[in-house]
């Protein structure tokens, strides 16, 4: 099929564009004419606002970049300058740290909507990919940040993470000294996390956004009944009979869904930034010391869940393979599902009882994650990390022997 | 699905509950950092008293002067004792490596303090000297045991010694020293409780100076949002009428 320049036929200056450019085309195509599901509830605000987040860490991050010094001897002090001589520099500074944190939440509650209406089923598989690349680039991201401050948590939290290295059997300790470019961290991996996290990363990140709205865009959205609308189209428009224009019905309840967010995102921002020690831990204001250990090195709780199953397995070689192997495995769930259903509304009592143990699992092991070892601790924590990993090792078999619902034909509001 | 929620949330917020329970400090303290009389006299006395040795490398004399409405020709009579130029920032005298020998450890830099551990802990560290012959310079701390730091306040407060029979009452309970006053100061116990609340509250100021900014723009910001949000309701249920 040959690309026809200006498909929609516009005139004036809009035509002259569309001759050369597809402008109509694309506004048509992802907003105007992109018919969504009309029964998306809570649970489909999330996309949206992760999209309004990244916009806010792009730009906040523009701004704190012309005052950070990448430089172990001066990024302490350059943070503190930010938030003092920089006009409102310290609500700059808090609306990044902070953006860090709502990012995860956003992200999170976006990853579980998937799971609960079955949103990586086919032909979504590779939405599901891009948006777990995503979340893996984000992870990457949020480490490198975090060290930027230079602060006694950052210093500390990057020596734990980029020692997670040395367990490769082998040639570990040196690929550790290949990431930091030192053998402690040092100005030198200072300097390189700082290049991640605002160049490779970033543009990584902004690219797999891209792709994983055109995937998304190319076989439509899912919805709370996990039914298809494109099976029930209007004979004569072609319009699915359960499909709404993207705009302006889903931009305007996104302002809605927006406008709630902002007033609790900014409310945590102006009223309680460090968000209780959990968005900036108190050790990162002391300037990071390579001799003074801090009592307890503890991970944004962010990765609280992935730490805590690294903790949990006694060997740290095969620790390191089930931190990572808990964040991989999320990649093959679109093939590890064999219900007949998408939806956790039609599915059977086996799934959602998977599924509620797998979410308390989830947050106990984030929460466990988060606190000095303990014998009670590591117990909980191995088996949470054994639910983790059960919820999809055997979701092949549970989710095709659960009884589910018959689905409806039509979505059901 | 509710009642997963609803337990879930209920694990969440027991999660966090804990997440505070650390040690116990003698006492607890609520920073008042819009009292500005309080903030003023903590200046004036960090001037006095700690900014010989502990400097606050991040707060220039200038953003005193401004935040705490203290003219500058007064902040540079008073307050100032190491430069003249008043937007300089607050740098202690005491040379670093002569500190090191003498005190085992330089003094630290005292500008985010109260962030890293906590008003709180200023303030019971302030009130938690007592005399212990065993130490080089002859007094310990409860919450700092073995710091290094001289009680500079003895003459205000006086000298604090360990009680058995109040360590025996206080046992086990968040609050309360079990130290007892053997030799009084200049002020009473209760003037030097003032006097460290009034030290605190400075160094909680100095921690975020623009505090009091970002949270005078809070309300705003929450009231404009919830007109808006108000209005993208509205338009919202506008557009989805015809939406069955």
């Amino acid at each position: 099929m040959a690309i026809v320049p200006n498909p929609h036929k516009t005139t004036g200056v809009l035509g002259w564009i569309d001759d050369r450019f597809p402008l109509t085309k694309l506004w048509k195509d992802h907003l105007t004419e992109y018919y969504a599901p009309k029964n998306f509830n809570f649970w489909y605000y999330f996309g949206s606002l992760a999209l309004l987040v990244l916009v806010n860490q792009l730009l906040t991050g523009i701004f704190l970049t012309m005052h950070y010094k990448p430089d172990a001897a001066q990024a302490w002090d350059s943070v503190e300058y930010i938030m003092r001589d920089v006009p409102w520099g310290n609500v700059i500074r808090y609306l990044h740290s902070t953006g860090a944190s709502a990012f995860f939440i956003v992200v999170f509650l976006h990853m579980y909507r998937g799971l609960l209406y079955g949103s990586y089923r086919k032909p979504r598989e590779l939405i599901w990919v891009f948006g777990m690349l995503i979340f893996f680039v984000l992870m990457a991201e949020a480490f490198c940040g975090y060290v930027l401050p230079w602060g006694q948590m950052s210093y500390w939290g990057a020596q734990v993470i980029i020692s997670l290295f040395g367990a490769i059997p082998k040639i570990g300790p040196d690929i550790v000294v290949w990431v930091q470019g030192d053998y402690i961290p040092s100005d030198a991996t200072l300097n390189r996390l700082f290049s991640f996290h605002v160049i490779m990363l970033p543009f990584i990140l902004v690219g797999l956004v891209v792709a994983h709205l055109i995937a998304l865009h190319e076989v439509g959205s899912n919805n709370p009944d996990g039914v298809e609308i494109k099976k029930h189209k209007d004979p004569v428009t072609k319009i699915p009979l359960d499909g709404i224009g993207f705009h302006p019905y889903y931009t305007v309840k996104d302002l809605v869904g927006i406008g709630v967010f902002l007033m609790i995102f900014l409310g945590v921002v102006l009223f309680a930034p460090d968000g209780g020690g959990y968005f900036i831990e108190k050790p990162n204001f002391i300037p990071a010391n390579p001799l003074v250990t801090p009592e307890h090195i503890t991970p944004a709780w962010y990765f609280g869940t992935f730490y805590a199953i690294l903790r949990a397995i006694p060997d740290k070689l095969m620790g390191v393979i089930g931190m990572f192997g808990a964040v991989l495995i999320l990649f093959a769930l679109p093939w590890l599902d064999r219900s007949p259903v998408k939806s956790i509304r039609y599915k059977g009592p086996i799934f959602k009882i998977a599924l509620a143990l797998f979410t308390v699992a989830f947050v106990v092991l984030c929460y466990l994650g988060l606190q000095p070892p303990s014998p009670m601790g590591t117990l909980l924590s191995r088996i949470g990390t054994f639910i983790y990993f059960a919820f999809f090792i055997l979701m092949p078999w549970y989710s095709a022997i659960d009884k589910t619902k018959p689905e409806p034909e039509r979505v059901t509001g | 699905m509710k009642r997963l929620f609803i337990a879930l949330a209920g694990l969440t917020l027991s999660a966090s509950a804990f997440a505070n329970s650390g040690h116990p400090l003698p006492f607890a303290f609520t920073p008042d950092t819009a009292n500005l009389p309080s903030v003023q006299r903590g200046a004036r006395d960090y001037m006095a008293y700690c900014s010989g040795c502990h400097s606050m490398k991040h707060l220039r004399y200038s953003r005193i002067a401004q935040d705490l409405g203290i003219p500058e020709d007064l902040v540079k009579k008073n307050l100032m004792f190491t430069t003249d130029k008043i937007g300089d920032h607050i740098i202690s005298s005491m040379p670093v490596v002569q500190a090191q020998q003498w005190f085992g450890q330089a003094p630290p830099d005292l500008t985010v303090e109260t962030r890293a551990r906590g008003a709180d802990w200023v303030y019971s560290y302030l009130n938690s000297f007592y005399v212990d012959e065993s130490r080089p310079v002859g007094v310990n701390n409860l919450v700092l045991p073995g710091a290094s730091m001289p009680h500079v306040l003895w003459e205000l407060q006086g000298w604090q010694v360990k009680s058995e029979a109040k360590a025996e009452a206080s046992h086990g309970e968040a609050h309360g020293t079990g130290l007892e006053l053997a030799q009084p100061g200049k002020l009473s116990p209760e003037e030097y409780k003032k006097f460290t609340a009034d030290l605190t509250n400075f160094m909680v100021y100095a921690a975020e100076p623009g505090r009091a900014q970002r949270v005078a723009l809070g309300p705003k910001v929450i009231l404009y949002l919830l007109v808006l949000t108000w209005l993208f309701y509205a338009l919202k249920k506008e557009f989805w009428k015809d939406i069955h």
